[in-house]
């Protein structure tokens, strides 16, 4: 029987700490010592109608947490705990929350339909809940059914749809809840927070509904109530209509033809007149649209080969109108918006949709807009320049060059001078249109450049002229030279036309990166950002010595941190952040200094100090490890090779805590990737420090708390950790080789459909290999006998692989070859009656001499070559 | 229930630098990862097995030399790598690095697959030589071991520079073309990099390997303090058609010395291989034919043959191939002794040959060879000469044994009905 627990839940969110603490042991005790009772506690708090809000509040917010878990140990541990209890306590804890439906007090009925689809999310998918649908439905159809039951029952459909899977359901529930949702749509019989409650829940719904959809009387009916809602006179339910739009556009982009005309004059009215809540999702919806259409356009890439989804052209059907709509939405700025980072408004919303629109159609969108442009670019209003500068910057992408090329020279010398507006918004835009001239027109490297010999000494004098702007400003102009100088990498001689404003530039990013009136914005970041943009793309036999000169101030500026002033968390934050930049800047020039054997000395002479540094970094931060720092050390043991060996003492234990880093999963991946860095730098010297390592990445790999993206890595670090010890991985192999089986074994179960999946399905295909590879040549002519237990699960393994030829990707592929020519050449002779089994081996072979990639071939040839040298 | 967000970037870039370095990051270390598995595969080591391709030949130049790598030590010397080699001085060095090129046959008929398994590549005049770069320094050495430069490079260790502590095993051996005109060591393979052997590896991975590393060191950079020389790789091409084509037609930086067949699937095999072979005609050589020592063709084709006991006159190759022979009274009062590498010219009679192969020569006597010489002629270079003086092998018999091999590879039209 349930327990009286008003008190508690009353004392538990006093003011007094102290009762505060008293009334919260009391709950976690009565919750641990008797789990099932608790919660059924709870559900009768949650329903009564005569206990105070306050306790009904807390009761629900602990039945939530007692369900659910955003941390997927602890959700797994909360499921097995419901699992475990029994059935008709579970059942008394349902009815009440069903009953809570149709309490009139709104936040417990809110409650209530929240913790409902909780329960749903775990008991549907087992079947444990049949009749959950059909009582929710019963709400909605029985006669004198109160409109508060129908609201709170839509909201929990919509939530009970948002939590489980279409699959979960049979057609005919979904039919139900459908019919049961569109329904409650209608204006005529429904009070309007049934219709909001129904239009929301619908929302949810419309990824259950791909059977409907495709049958045109009900894909008619829904899309018919659709826009009627979205004619609703209250503002909020037509927000929601429009979002059923929006999700609409991309889930069911094929069916959309005969409704556009309806949509288009929609969405045009809300954009045009109605309130910006409603506008801002209308604008969404074409978005959406370029969304879809992009995407189709790329998969269409004609080298593919794969036949596309079809193109309705929507966007160029609708593009004068569309265009014209979208740039008297850029007229409607708000002052000061380039302050606010949380800032969106219809501006902001049309402006970016015109990008799209420019990326979708190319050419034809430019004489649409530049009518506007020359219309508005010099007017007085600063609103019309503004608006006209965006619409210029919007369109660079997407068009071809030879379109966009005249009239960008043509205009490139008005927008410089336009860095001197007197607004600074105008200024703002101005800046940003630079960079996105410099981000599509300049790529020497291609051949196509509007940047000469001539014009470049002026682009960059006015360019380190407004980086002395205002931050947003300056911030912008960042972008610019950011862009600036990647177009010349990779760029040969080119490049050298930079070369003479380096120390210049330098001097001028880091002016920007000490400013302090920046502090709110986001300009010291992108100032380093593009100073190791700058750095990256230099030509180094010219910036050499620039960029040795660099080094020691940087490292100056990331001495200087450690002498903060830290008193709040705050401090914290910005000390590591600060850090992040330098560390950053650090990694990039070691990058580009050791790139090259005359260069490499400065970075082995001052290798002591920047690594005395990185150590220090590490110092400032107990809790976790500093992922710039590790990122750099990286670096820096390529760079120095062997001699990295005399700073693992000091550095091990920062490689174990990052290691172990299983929250910050970014941290604990970029410290595999450094083992592996110091493996090949220090070869047999990494010995002393592998049995933890090893037994670190073993438990790692064995715990289910890890991110997955880290197990890749782990299994690539395994093959650099054998090659790099060689002999004496033997004590290792063993457990490795069982783990790397078993992933095997999880890769041959994974959903083929689901392409993220895919991906790391790849990758971690890749890595196992890998780490085969490694192994096997670390043992090669000293243990390769050890591997001839597990040469058959290989070989399995890499046919397995072999036969899916629909997933499996290049780099897989070839990790597989050489896995398997790894075998024949390290095992040998042992092997030799393996190879003749496994017959798929000459097929693959042949695939793999057939393919474009020449590095496939030589590997595919040399594997040829080892197999072919036991057959003789 | 989370709404669709539909704040979208704003005059932002879409990805973060720091997820750009990031990922440069896991490039380099795969890029890292993957040639640390290839070297791993293609060499047991970074020793360099002191392969003799062919013990009896040995260079005249060395007649005076102190005999401390003798027949006895050859067994040890197999463990002795190329740092070591580096360190040695004078004759002795000479004698080593004089094997260690790899030298190509003459084309004197056309091998099969063509177009499948070979590259071409057109050969700049020049002198031949091994670059090694080692210990802060680059030494060029010509054919027959001797030095030709000794200068600072952008090479692996090529170059002393202050705190250029580098790893002592950063050192590379290229096989290159010193080409006088632009000053230039035009690469033709590469044996070493950074202290990584690619003697077992195949034409194919030491050519990719080659195109993809020299650049990366700065070796390509116009010349500089620490850079005497320019290095530069020379384009190979498949052997179809257009790249024959290319090769034998097209414009290059360089003068032109005939054209070379590499075979994709050989290692670099030091001495004379078959699986590396030299052709040249007028229009891309000035050298077809041989000319004496002050550069004229002479009327009749000379010849070197190296003597051994027993008056045997044997070409350069492994095994030797034998001529003729000399009249042991006429070696005795020559002064002649074995190992004398001596100059013919091929008489009227000229070359007999049964079913393409050699069979009785015309030989007369002209001297003792030049002692700049190391070896004796090969044996297809000999014919190549005399077919070249005859019935030479022209670049259309050359085209149309690629055309007919591609003509073989198209399956027959009847099977599609099959």
């Amino acid at each position: 029987m349930a327990m009286e627990i008003t008190q508690f839940l009353l004392a538990a969110q006093s003011a007094d700490a102290r009762v505060r603490t008293e009334a919260e042991a009391s709950l976690r005790q009565f919750q641990e010592q008797n789990l099932p009772l608790f919660l059924l506690s709870l559900s009768f708090e949650l329903e009564n109608n005569d206990k105070p809000a306050e306790s009904r509040r807390l009761a629900g917010i602990l039945l939530k947490n007692s369900l659910d878990a955003k941390d997927s140990a602890r959700k797994d541990h909360l499921v097995k705990q419901w699992f475990a209890i029994d059935v008709a306590l579970k059942s008394q804890i349902k009815d009440r929350l069903l009953k809570t439906l149709g309490s009139s007090a709104l936040e417990a009925r809110h409650t209530s339909a929240q913790v409902i689809a909780k329960v749903a999310s775990i008991e549907i998918p087992q079947k444990q809940w049949p009749e959950l649908v059909g009582s929710l439905l019963n709400n909605m159809t029985q006669q004198g059914s109160p409109a508060h039951l129908k609201q709170s029952t839509l909201e929990t459909l919509g939530y009970v749809c948002e939590e489980i899977s279409h699959h979960d359901l049979v057609q005919d529930e979904v039919n139900s809840v459908l019919t049961a949702v569109v329904q409650g749509m209608n204006q005529s019989e429904n009070t309007a927070e049934v219709r909001l409650a129904a239009t929301k829940a619908l929302l949810n719904a419309l990824d259950f509904s791909q059977t409907n959809f495709e049958n045109e009387m009900e894909r008619n009916y829904i899309m018919k109530m659709v826009c009627e809602t979205a004619c609703s006179k209250e503002a909020e339910i037509r927000q929601a209509a429009f979002e059923c739009l929006v999700s609409i556009a991309s889930t069911y982009y094929e069916v959309l033809e005969q409704y556009m005309p309806t949509l288009f004059e929609l969405t045009s009215n809300a954009v045009k007149g109605d309130e910006e809540s409603v506008a801002l999702q209308a604008i969404e919806f074409w978005s959406s649209i370029c969304d879809e259409e992009i995407d189709r356009q790329e998969y269409d890439s004609p080298d593919s080969g794969d036949s596309s989804p079809p193109h309705s052209c929507f966007i160029e059907k609708a593009l004068p109108h569309l265009v014209q709509m979208l740039l008297e939405t850029l007229l409607k700025q708000e002052e000061d918006q380039d302050h606010d980072d949380d800032v969106w408004n219809i501006s902001m919303a049309g402006g970016t949709c015109l990008g799209l629109v420019a990326r979708t159609v190319g050419d034809g969108i430019v004489p649409l807009v530049m009518p506007f442009v020359e219309k508005n670019i010099s007017s007085p209003d600063w609103r019309s320049r503004e608006a006209a500068t965006y619409a210029f910057g919007s369109i660079l992408e997407g068009p071809t060059i030879d379109k966009l090329a005249p009239m960008v020279a043509a205009g490139l010398e008005f927008l410089l001078n336009a860095t001197k507006d007197g607004n600074n918004h105008v200024r703002d835009t101005t800046a940003w249109t630079l960079s996105r001239i410099f981000e599509f027109l300049h790529s020497p490297d291609s051949g196509f450049s509007v940047i000469s010999p001539e014009n470049l000494p002026r682009i960059v004098s006015v360019l380190l002229e407004s980086i002395k702007d205002v931050p947003n400003v300056a911030e912008k102009v960042c972008g610019a030279i950011y862009n600036l100088a990647q177009g010349y990498e990779d760029s040969g001689a080119n490049s050298s036309l930079l070369s003479p404003y380096l120390t210049e530039i330098i001097t001028h990013l880091l002016a920007a990166a000490e400013r302090t009136d920046g502090a709110e914005s986001k300009l010291r970041g992108a100032a380093y950002e593009t100073l190791n943009e700058v750095v990256r793309c230099s030509n180094l036999s010219e910036a050499s010595s620039i960029i040795a000169h660099l080094l020691p101030a940087i490292m100056k500026k990331l001495a200087e941190t450690m002498d903060l002033p830290i008193i709040s968390t705050d401090d914290r934050e910005k000390q590591a952040e600060l850090q992040a930049s330098l560390c950053g800047v650090l990694q990039v020039i070691i990058q580009k200094l050791s790139g090259r054997e005359d260069t490499k000395p400065i970075i082995i002479q001052n290798a002591d100090d920047i690594m005395r540094l990185f150590l220090r970094v590490f110092g400032c931060h107990s809790s976790s490890v500093h992922e710039e720092a590790m990122l750099a050390i990286g670096a820096l043991a390529y760079a120095t090779g062997a001699e990295f060996v005399k700073y693992m003492p000091e550095l091990f234990k920062y490689l174990q805590m990052g290691l172990q880093n299983f929250e910050e999963y970014q941290v604990c991946s970029i410290t595999v990737g450094v083992i592996g860095d110091i493996c090949r730098a220090l070869d047999e010297k990494i010995l002393p420090f592998c049995d933890q390592i090893m037994g670190l990445l073993i438990q790692n790999l064995q715990s289910g708390a890890l991110h997955r993206s880290v197990k890749p890595p782990m299994f690539s670090c395994f093959g650099d950790i054998a090659l790099a010890i060689g002999a004496h991985f033997e004590r290792y192999v063993a457990p490795a080789v069982q783990i790397m089986q078993g992933a095997a074994q999880v890769c041959a179960q994974m959903d083929t459909l689901d392409e993220e999946l895919m991906d790391y399905a790849n990758q971690l295909r890749r890595s196992i290999f890998e780490a085969y590879s490694g192994i096997l040549q670390g043992f090669k002519d000293t243990k390769a006998e050890l591997m001839m237990p597990y040469a058959q699960h290989l070989l399995q393994f890499v046919e397995l692989v072999s036969k899916d030829s629909l997933s499996r990707d290049e780099s897989v592929t070839k990790a597989a070859v050489a896995a398997m020519g790894d075998l024949a050449d390290v095992v040998g002779e042992n092997t030799k009656q393996l190879f003749k089994n496994f017959t798929f081996c000459g097929e693959f072979l042949n695939e793999c001499l057939e393919s474009e990639d020449e590095d496939l071939k030589v590997t595919a040839r040399w594997t040829q070559g080892m197999i072919g040298r036991l057959m003789l | 229930m989370a709404p669709h967000d539909i704040r979208r970037p704003f005059k932002r870039r879409p990805i973060s630098d720091q997820q750009k370095r990031r990922e440069l990051s896991l490039l380099r270390q795969t890029q890292h990862r993957s040639d640390a598995q290839q070297r791993a595969r293609n060499l047991a080591s970074s020793v360099i097995s002191l392969q003799s391709s062919s013990p009896d030949v040995d260079p005249e130049i060395l007649s005076e030399a102190v005999p401390e790598l003798d027949e006895g030590t050859e067994s040890e010397s197999s463990n002795f790598d190329v740092r070591q080699a580096s360190r040695l001085r004078g004759p002795e060095a000479r004698k080593w690095f004089a094997r260690q090129l790899m030298l190509p046959e003459w084309m004197i008929d056309v091998p099969d697959n063509l177009s499948q398994d070979w590259y071409v590549v057109a050969r700049p005049a020049g002198k031949r030589c091994f670059v090694v770069s080692s210990d802060g320094t680059t030494v060029s050495r010509v054919r027959n071991g001797s030095i030709l430069h000794h200068f600072p490079s952008a090479l692996p260790g090529g170059a002393r520079k202050k705190g250029a502590a580098g790893p002592a095993s950063s050192y590379s051996i290229l096989d290159c073309i010193f080409h006088e005109s632009d000053q230039t060591y035009y690469v033709i393979d590469m044996v070493c990099w950074r202290g990584y052997s690619l003697y077992e590896c195949t034409a194919e991975f030491r050519f990719f390997w080659m195109q993809s590393k020299l650049a990366e060191t700065g070796a390509c950079d116009p010349p500089s303090f620490y850079h005497k020389f320019r290095f530069s790789a020379v384009p190979f091409y498949n052997c179809d058609q257009s790249g024959l084509h290319s090769a034998y037609t097209g414009s290059s930086p360089y003068v032109k010395d005939g054209l070379l067949f590499y075979n994709k699937h050989a290692h670099y095999h030091t001495g004379n291989t078959p699986l590396v072979l030299i052709w040249k005609d007028e229009s891309c050589s000035q050298y077809v034919i041989d000319t004496d020592n002050n550069g004229e063709v002479p009327n009749q084709q000379h010849i070197v043959l190296e003597l051994q006991e027993e008056g045997k006159l044997v070409t350069s190759d492994d095994p030797p191939v034998p001529f003729s022979y000399l009249n042991a009274d006429f070696v005795k009062q020559s002064g002649l002794s074995s190992g004398s590498l001596i100059r013919f010219a091929i008489g009227d009679g000229g070359l007999k040959c049964v079913d393409g192969r050699f069979e009785k020569a015309d030989l007369q006597y002209i001297g003792v060879s030049n002692r700049a010489r190391a070896f004796a002629d090969s044996y297809s270079k000999i014919m190549f000469q005399y077919m070249a003086r005859h019935s030479p092998l022209k670049v259309e018999d050359l085209a149309s044994t690629i055309s007919h091999e591609n003509q073989q590879d198209k399956p027959p039209e009847v099977e599609m009905s099959d």
